[in-house]
């Protein structure tokens, strides 16, 4: 790695730290109701807005009420993104006049953007119109991420409350997390994109006069659009002459700051953050990759904050740096080192610092080389974000297993906004259990008895996911339409497969986008995937909530596990990765690694 | 159970329709005005004019193929390359002997016209991930020098004066990899005369 390469992931990472504190602290302020300054901007609406939908603010829910609330809530939202899709033609702001998508895709997005996942079946710019990237998708990103952020209130609620079973209000969780969190730094994040060149306009796509004509060759279709065959059985060509090209337009930069910050990562295009109207500069590029993990990182000191003991947030943010940082590394490191393929060929792979990125540039922007693909790779799947900047399935064999990996692990590594760490404290649960049976004691965290309930239920919480993933994929590759969807030949279409379900399942939307997903296989199980992985996580959580808060609270004792220790944080780590491992190396065996040993056992020499 | 629910679908719907509003219109609408009013070029897609002609976005890059002019990176988008409407990554995989045919072609192509006896740079010969990328690395750039100073009877420092010139080094100094822009090189290619 070059000094500039390791200078600008050290920036990375010290900005992230920079924020966590008072960003952390600021939400916690949002949500323990502290007086803050942006009250007086937003005050007024909001208790407008509970007047208006009768919403008692005062009113406490238990973990029953908190469910429901969501899960109405949800279905709703779910049903509203269906129908504005279903009707796009007939709505306003549709200049290129696309039509309606069909059933099982618009089922597929609505879903996805519902649960925070944002996988997209399609190509943004042919199939959605403005309306519908506005007033379906933006919201959802919003709200859906606002949801995510709410349940981890009250899981925070749940563990410092005492013999109550009052987990707080879900509406006003999830408004104030909206109104004072989410909209406000999306407004700011969306006009500093503004300023580097993200577009945002209402225009229709616009021509240009192209400086040197280009012209290719095209079958030629009769009138029913059948491919016309000459008397050998070839398709006729024809040569089409281009003077012309099409510049896209619409609202851009409004969707990418809150797809950022609500780890949604829905691109507007189809390429997502790699289209240069989306990610234009190296500085906006920087603020992005920030922003996938500025919200996830920063709430662990907002439970720090909460639980009254900020070395708690700290040590669990300790904990997902000491299993991000090696993998980021490592993606860097297989990413710049190329494909051993090309040095046969006369390719130069070698960087030259203020000349050339080098290494596998397959799939890369010229302005982002290596470093920042690699490591908005790694950030975008360590926290459910999912939008990417490089086209992972032509990543190296091990490279393309960094963002496979961090998935596996649950998507508890920052993870989504509120679902990462809501995921991480089951994880923590599981720690402390198995370290009180090795050292004999009852285990506790944050002075509330962990017993085998919340262990159970912790269990069906993380196992669920590689249930699920390892069970959709095993149906996908035996059967003809799982199979026809598949891109690559041999272990790299597995790892399509593969990493198409672990996508959806865990809630984070990128892809190994060869894998044509647009089939109506692939949008019911992935959808039905999406909402297994979002709420079969979540309700566990909120029982773990609701079972936490009726218990005392016991004053820490000389016998008692100390959760902020840098042992502690290390075992917390080793138990996150252990479990990925043992769930599934042998999927990832048959996938990446095999194809590491065999593109390098043919040309490595 | 049931009262339960039908107690929460009141919040819920109200929640979704004044929400819809404010950050499905008002926010984008907003971000619109802002935008159109500081930054107006940029934000309907910094399109460049030559002679009263637009002739491209700075952002969205064009198939260059012609011998006497730079070279733009091969673009996967379909069906033709460069297509704005539908931006795209080829999606192969490292392995794919398909996708290493298709580099060796492109390498073995490159080498016969560059009159250049250095090693391809990656760049030239993988497509970039969006199908749009508007730039090439520098020694990308250098590498077709030779070739562009024969068929352009220009002298050799000339172009590189052009490409030092239009250099964009790393942001800030710190981020990202310096570029050229391959529309720019091209229009100062023209304007340097043929």
């Amino acid at each position: 790695m070059s000094g500039n390469g390791f200078l600008q992931i050290c920036i990375y990472v010290l900005a992230l730290l920079i924020i966590t504190k008072p960003v952390g602290l600021y939400m916690a302020h949002v949500y323990e109701n502290h007086p803050i300054w942006l009250d007086r901007l937003f005050g007024p609406f909001e208790r407008f807005f509970y007047r208006l939908s009768g919403i008692q603010t005062t009113d406490g829910m238990d973990w029953k009420r908190y469910l429901i609330a969501m899960l109405v809530f949800n279905f709703f939202g779910c049903l509203i993104v269906y129908g504005i899709q279903r009707l796009q033609f007939y709505l306003p702001l549709n200049p290129q006049a696309l039509s309606a998508p069909s059933p099982e895709l618009s089922f597929n997005t609505a879903t996805s953007f519902v649960t925070n996942t944002n996988w997209q079946s399609y190509g943004g710019e042919t199939t959605m119109s403005y309306l519908t990237q506005m007033l379906a998708l933006t919201v959802q990103n919003f709200l859906s991420a606002a949801t995510g952020m709410a349940l981890l209130i009250a899981l925070i609620r749940g563990i410092r409350a005492h013999e109550s079973s009052n987990l707080g209000n879900f509406w006003v969780d999830t408004i104030r997390g909206t109104l004072y969190i989410l909209l406000p730094l999306s407004f700011v994040f969306a006009i500093f994109l503004g300023s580097q060149g993200v577009i945002q306009n209402f225009k229709s796509n616009q021509k240009i006069t192209l400086l040197h004509p280009i012209s290719y060759q095209q079958a030629m279709q009769d009138q029913a659009g059948h491919v016309m065959n000459d008397a050998n059985g070839n398709a006729k060509m024809q040569t089409i002459h281009m003077t012309e090209q099409v510049i896209p337009m619409g609202p851009v930069a409004s969707q990418i700051a809150i797809k950022q910050l609500g780890t949604n990562g829905g691109g507007y295009f189809n390429v997502s953050s790699a289209h240069p109207f989306e990610d234009p500069t190296p500085l906006s590029n920087f603020f992005e990759m920030l922003a996938i993990l500025f919200i996830p990182a920063a709430l662990c000191y907002t439970l720090g904050v909460m639980v009254n003991d900020r070395r708690q947030g700290w040590a669990l943010l300790a904990a997902m740096f000491l299993i991000f940082i090696p993998f980021m590394c490592l993606a860097v490191f297989e990413e710049q080192q190329g494909n051993p393929a090309f040095t046969s060929f006369g390719i130069d792979q070698m960087a030259k610092s203020n000349l050339f990125p080098g290494g596998n540039m397959e799939g890369k922007e010229t302005r982002f080389g290596i470093i920042n693909s690699a490591l908005w790779a790694t950030a975008t799947t360590a926290a459910s974000n999912g939008s990417v900047n490089a086209m992972h399935d032509s990543f190296t064999p091990l490279g393309g297993l960094v963002p496979l990996w961090m998935m596996h692990l649950g998507e508890a590594v920052f993870g989504g906004v509120g679902s990462g760490l809501y995921g991480m404290l089951l994880f923590v649960i599981i720690t402390v259990f198995v370290a009180g049976l090795m050292i004999g004691r009852t285990p506790e965290y944050l002075g509330k008895k962990i017993e085998p309930y919340e262990m159970k239920m912790a269990s069906i919480g993380v196992l669920i996911m590689p249930l699920i993933v390892l069970f959709f994929t095993a149906i996908a590759t035996v059967t003809k339409a799982g199979v026809s969807a598949i891109a690559n030949p041999g272990a790299h279409g597995f790892t399509e497969v593969l990493y198409a379900f672990t996508s959806m399942t865990n809630n984070n939307g990128s892809a190994f986008a060869g894998l044509n997903t647009n089939t109506p296989f692939y949008n019911m199980l992935g959808g039905v995937a999406m909402l297994l992985g979002r709420y079969w996580i979540a309700i566990p959580v909120l029982v773990i909530a609701g079972s936490l808060a009726k218990k005392k609270v016991v004053p820490s004792g000389e016998g008692t596990l100390v959760t902020h220790s840098p042992l502690f944080i290390v075992l917390l780590a080793s138990i996150t990765i252990i479990l990925g491992a043992l769930s599934f190396l042998p999927a990832l065996a048959l996938g990446p690694i095999v194809e590491q040993l065999m593109l390098w056992g043919q040309y490595g020499h | 159970m049931i009262k339960a629910i039908f107690h929460e679908i009141k919040p819920a719907l109200v929640t979704l329709v004044i929400f819809s509003f404010l950050t499905g219109l008002i926010y984008p609408g907003l971000v619109t005005c802002v935008a159109q009013l500081f930054f107006p070029w940029k934000a309907n897609g910094s399109i460049i004019e030559k002679n009263g002609n637009q002739v491209g976005s700075l952002l969205i890059g064009q198939s260059f193929i012609e011998d006497n002019y730079f070279y733009s990176r091969p673009s996967a988008t379909s069906p033709f390359p460069y297509n704005g409407e539908s931006s795209s990554g080829s999606n192969m995989g490292p392995s794919n002997p398909d996708f290493l045919k298709a580099i060796k072609e492109r390498t073995n192509q490159l080498q016969k016209t560059s009159l250049s006896h250095d090693l391809v740079p990656v760049d030239l010969v993988t497509a970039s991930g969006s199908g749009l990328d508007p730039d090439i690395s520098p020694l990308a750039a250098y590498y077709q020098v030779p070739r562009i100073t024969k068929l352009r009877h220009l002298s050799e420092i000339e172009i590189k004066n052009l490409i030092n010139k239009l250099t964009q080094e790393r942001q800030l100094m710190i981020f990202g990899e310096p570029r050229v822009n391959v529309l720019q090189l091209n229009l100062g290619l023209d304007e340097l005369g043929k």
